[in-house]
């Protein structure tokens, strides 16, 4: 089945019903993107899927034939990649993929409601999310890239 | 926790027609299971509680995505997702506390996958949206390879996650005729986000005021005894007393019943003292 991957156009064979998320990590090897709670509330597994943020681990692989998918591994070094470093945005790690990816979908510099909006379905334990929410906003400002 | 999808089939419909041939065709073996956004799909087969092998994939079918209004009547396709909702300028003019109970399903990723169309076929007595669609007097619009049917939403339930829609129908829209008076709405869980809903209601305040709730009774429920005893000027203490007889709230590992029935009358409250001013 094709579509498109960070950028770069796959022919993939897997079962229609295999979710996404163990499609990119098995078929794909992108073990990038994490299985937190598999069922939709921890937002561990988000992957943008034409520039849309959904849960990988509910959606079945059949659903993105022609699609545009960007995991984590499609990031390279991004402003918010590099400020999450900084800024202590990343502790145990375990939510970080998805958490920049719900961030990447909300662009450059949104508002303290925008995040907090964007953000509610990924759970982090650990930073409490005012490191999260201050990496975000001391990215500063990138562009969007084509999809 | 993955699923064994071995056995599992999905069949992918060219058009709604299509579909429609496929559900009444596989009538004789066995039937064939509608998903879209399958945001409910996973967790049921993960938990062991979805009957049925063989799926109908509806997620490509953007001719039921349509949000329009003809001759006054909003309808809203069963694929429009609650992001669709959450940006639709019709929506938002004329139903916007469907509007207010789409922001709080889910979080984004769930909001732009999860359909109308899944929430009302799922037919959980938490589902957020449905007590919206009960207060607003919604048609179902059930669609088979034979006929159209239009089912009046608070007779769509029959029972516990039962409803009228036959194995060879799909809902293909939703239709809200007018709606006069102050829309009002309130979900309460253990946070905005995320959470399923204690208690939910969607309000309508008009002279004859429309009350629906959710998570309070085995399907979606309107208070008609508290809303006739509104309309005739009882007082909101005694509308609270009759709504408090009126649910069938149950203990479970979100709430317990006596909470929910406190919780609901005070919404009752807090509805009427909201949309009273202005």
């Amino acid at each position: 089945m094709k579509f498109v991957l960070n950028g770069r156009r796959v022919d993939v064979l897997a079962h229609p019903m295999k979710r996404l998320l163990d499609v990119l990590r098995e078929e794909c090897g992108l073990t990038g993107t994490k299985e937190g709670c598999g069922e939709g509330e921890c937002g561990a597994c988000t992957v943008l899927v034409d520039g849309q943020p959904v849960n990988s681990c509910l959606v079945p692989f059949a659903q993105v034939r022609g699609a545009s998918l960007v995991t984590i591994e499609g990031l390279r070094d991004h402003p918010l990649q590099r400020s999450f470093v900084a800024h202590g945005g990343a502790q145990c790690g375990i939510c970080t993929p998805g958490m920049i990816l719900a961030a990447v979908a909300l662009g450059p510099k949104p508002s303290r409601a925008a995040m907090r909006k964007g953000l509610a379905g990924n759970i982090c334990r650990c930073t409490g999310y005012s490191a999260i929410y201050r990496s975000i906003t001391r990215a500063g400002s990138w562009k969007r890239q084509p999809r | 926790m993955q699923t064994a999808i071995g056995p599992l089939e999905l069949v992918e419909p060219r058009s709604l027609a299509h579909a429609l041939e496929m559900l009444r065709d596989a009538r004789a073996n066995g039937g064939l299971v509608p998903l879209a956004g399958c945001t409910d799909l996973y967790v049921s087969l993960n938990f062991g509680t979805l009957e049925g092998q063989r799926f109908l994939d509806l997620w490509g079918l953007d001719e039921l995505r349509r949000i329009e209004i003809t001759r006054g009547v909003l309808s809203i396709g069963a694929l429009a997702t609650y992001t669709h909702i959450i940006t639709s300028p019709i929506v938002r003019r004329r139903l916007p506390f469907l509007v207010a109970a789409s922001r709080e399903i889910g979080g984004v990723q769930i909001q732009n996958r999860g359909t109308i169309g899944g929430n009302i076929a799922n037919a959980s007595p938490a589902g957020d949206s449905l007590p919206v669609l009960a207060a607003a007097e919604a048609v179902v619009v059930l669609r088979s390879a034979d006929e159209t049917r239009r089912v009046p939403f608070t007779e769509f339930y029959t029972g516990y996650r039962k409803t009228v829609r036959h194995p060879d129908e799909l809902i293909v829209a939703v239709e809200i005729p007018p709606l006069r008076g102050r829309q009002w709405f309130r979900k309460v869980g253990t946070r905005a986000a995320q959470a399923i809903s204690k208690v939910v209601m969607a309000a309508v305040r008009a002279p004859r005021p429309r009350i629906a709730l959710g998570s309070v009774a085995p399907v979606v429920m309107r208070a008609r005894r508290t809303e006739e005893a509104l309309a005739a000027g009882a007082s909101i203490e005694e509308a609270g007393r009759l709504l408090a007889e009126e649910i069938s709230p149950i203990d479970d590992l979100r709430s317990t019943a006596d909470y929910r029935r406190q919780v609901t009358v005070n919404l009752l409250r807090r509805f009427w003292a909201e949309t009273g001013r202005g």
